[in-house]
């Protein structure tokens, strides 16, 4: 009995390191943002009295409305074009089966494995042959035919009850309508999941952002910030302060749609 | 005849519905990765390309930073996959236990590094392994180091202080995919195993690892390609240098630095990233051989 209380302990001390060494960071984000750069490379652990300070310097520096304006922009539109456009695919792969568009779906996810950089050469040729860098086009548009999401929506969409859609059928709705009236309706756990993968995805987006956008005033929040934070001595109270502004978008849409998140995640993975 | 009508309509609306993705994909994926493909031959500075044949593989074999690159992104792969496909497991067993306190909150906790954005957590993690700052002074009050560790300043501890970042933001996430899957897994199978009398390290070994493989063998072929991409957290931690001295430049970030920051050589970095196509399929062809050689024995 003793060896089983033991290991109880064991499980709950693991688990308890865990969970600090996960959150410890965002304490400390918080804390910074209240101290200055200086405090924090020393490592102080406590509420500073900077925090008006940081939030002056980072407004001053930072075209604040503008940037985060870029961020919100990209994100969103983003966000809900992948979805439409991805939704749509995985829809069609799972319920409108034929060997050709198997085979189709079967090159897909061996395109999976191809690393972005080995696109992105070719990718900015276009995108520069166009006259389109530097527009909010040449971020969105690469991003939002999502293999990955396209995919999750196949493995989803196994799990959506047929007769509902024969049914609808029999009613005499037509496939456009089914989909936008019985399918998006019974799927909205695997959309919420799907909602948090891909603003997450479009918000922190780094490479390609960085690569097509390259002027500051449509730079967004994510390539301002890394810009300050490679400078040779970092303001950190300041660089925390914004970070904290920047992490709050995806903090909320996480903590707003957690338990449809969970749900979505069982769902797929059934 | 009205067969016929019925499986053509099935047909047009089959492609009605994968149209707008397949046209997308097309134009931004699969043009640019043949495209790519070719320029991956081609020889020359900017724009002005011409055909070189093996000219750029030759170099490849001749360039210290690539094979630099190519070293510490093996590194990276090696040490950092397996420990966080570890953890991710030994976390998420451990939380699928029904009888346990505060589930949800730990589950919370542990997921949620993979929300922050990318910048935010390279911020804060570069403060935090500032010399004089917080992790080197825990490590020295706990008397595991005598003097400050300079993270950012020897190759050794650069790398290791990478590897600690993505860690810490990718182990919650795989971990959420174990989980989903441990609770689709049969209670009774586990009930039957306990009263048989198999001990629970065995009934990890022989009943959980089996049945999760399919979910280990994704999440490990998404991880390695993740880290054989791996960029955002090297080009934000050094400042886009790849320091100190090369020692965690990556391939992406090689790539990135010929064609955006030296003289652009768009043909040479097309044919960088092919290693990295290669080295993805390789690996994640083995990581299938291993998994299919497990399942027969």
């Amino acid at each position: 009995m003793t060896w089983a209380v033991f290991r109880r302990a064991l499980v709950y001390v693991l688990l308890s390191i865990a969970a600090f060494v996960s959150v410890f960071p965002f304490f400390w984000m918080i804390i910074g943002a209240t101290n200055t750069s200086a405090d924090i490379i020393r490592g102080k652990t406590s509420i500073g009295g900077a925090l008006l300070t940081n939030a002056a310097t980072f407004f001053t520096q930072v075209d604040a409305p503008r940037i985060f304006f870029n961020s919100a922009f990209i994100a969103i539109v983003g966000t809900v074009l992948t979805l439409i456009i991805s939704s749509l695919a995985g829809y069609g792969f799972e319920m409108f089966r034929s060997r050709f568009r198997e085979r189709i779906f079967a090159l897909l996810l061996l395109l999976l494995s191809i690393p972005f950089a080995a696109m992105m050469v070719p990718l900015f040729v276009m995108f520069s042959q166009a006259k389109l860098v530097n527009t909010y086009v040449a971020v969105i548009a690469p991003t939002v035919a999502s293999i990955f999401i396209i995919f999750y929506f196949r493995q989803a969409t196994k799990a959506f009850p047929r007769e509902l859609r024969d049914a609808a059928r029999i009613d005499g709705l037509s496939e456009w309508q089914i989909f936008l009236y019985v399918y998006l309706p019974v799927m909205r756990s695997t959309y919420a999941a799907a909602t948090i993968i891909v603003f997450m995805a479009n918000w922190n987006n780094y490479l390609w952002p960085l690569i097509v956008l390259q002027t500051a005033d449509n730079k967004t929040i994510t390539l301002i910030l890394s810009a300050l934070t490679s400078a040779y001595t970092p303001d950190y109270g300041m660089l925390l302060f914004g970070t904290v502004l920047a992490t709050l978008p995806t903090l909320v849409i996480f903590f707003v749609l957690q338990r449809r998140f969970v749900e979505g995640m069982l769902g797929a993975v059934k | 005849m009205a067969q016929a009508r019925l499986e053509r309509k099935e047909q047009i609306n089959g492609w009605a519905f994968v149209a707008p993705a397949l046209v997308l994909l097309g134009l931004f994926m699969i043009y640019p990765i043949v495209w790519s493909l070719w320029m991956s031959f081609q020889v020359g500075k900017g724009m002005n390309l011409s055909f070189g044949g093996f000219a750029n593989i030759i170099r490849l074999t001749k360039d210290p930073v690539f094979l630099r690159a190519l070293g510490n992104t093996f590194t990276f792969f090696i040490v950092q996959v397996p420990i966080m496909i570890v953890l991710a497991l030994l976390f998420a067993v451990a939380l699928n236990d029904a009888t346990l306190r505060f589930r949800g909150l730990f589950r919370t906790a542990i997921f949620v590094p993979c929300v922050t954005s990318l910048i935010a957590y390279s911020t804060v993690f570069k403060s935090m392994f500032a010399t004089d700052g917080i992790i080197n002074q825990t490590l020295m009050a706990l008397h595991l180091i005598s003097g400050p560790i300079s993270w950012f300043g020897d190759p050794f501890w650069a790398k290791v202080a990478i590897i600690i970042a993505i860690t810490w933001r990718w182990t919650g996430y795989n971990m959420i995919f174990y989980l989903a899957a441990l609770q689709n897994i049969d209670r009774s199978i586990y009930e039957a195993a306990r009263i048989d009398g198999v001990p629970a390290w065995a009934r990890f070994r022989y009943l959980t690892i089996p049945m999760l493989k399919p979910v280990i063998l994704f999440t490990t072929v998404v991880s390695t390609i993740g880290t054989l991409q791996l960029f955002d957290e090297v080009y934000n931690f050094t400042a886009g240098t790849g320091g100190p001295s090369d020692s965690t430049v990556t391939l992406s970030l090689y790539i990135y630095n010929l064609t955006f920051k030296f003289m652009p050589s768009f043909g040479y970095s097309a044919t960088v990233s092919w290693v990295i196509v290669l080295v993805v399929a390789v690996l994640s062809f083995l990581q299938f051989l291993v998994a299919r050689d497990r399942r027969r024995a």
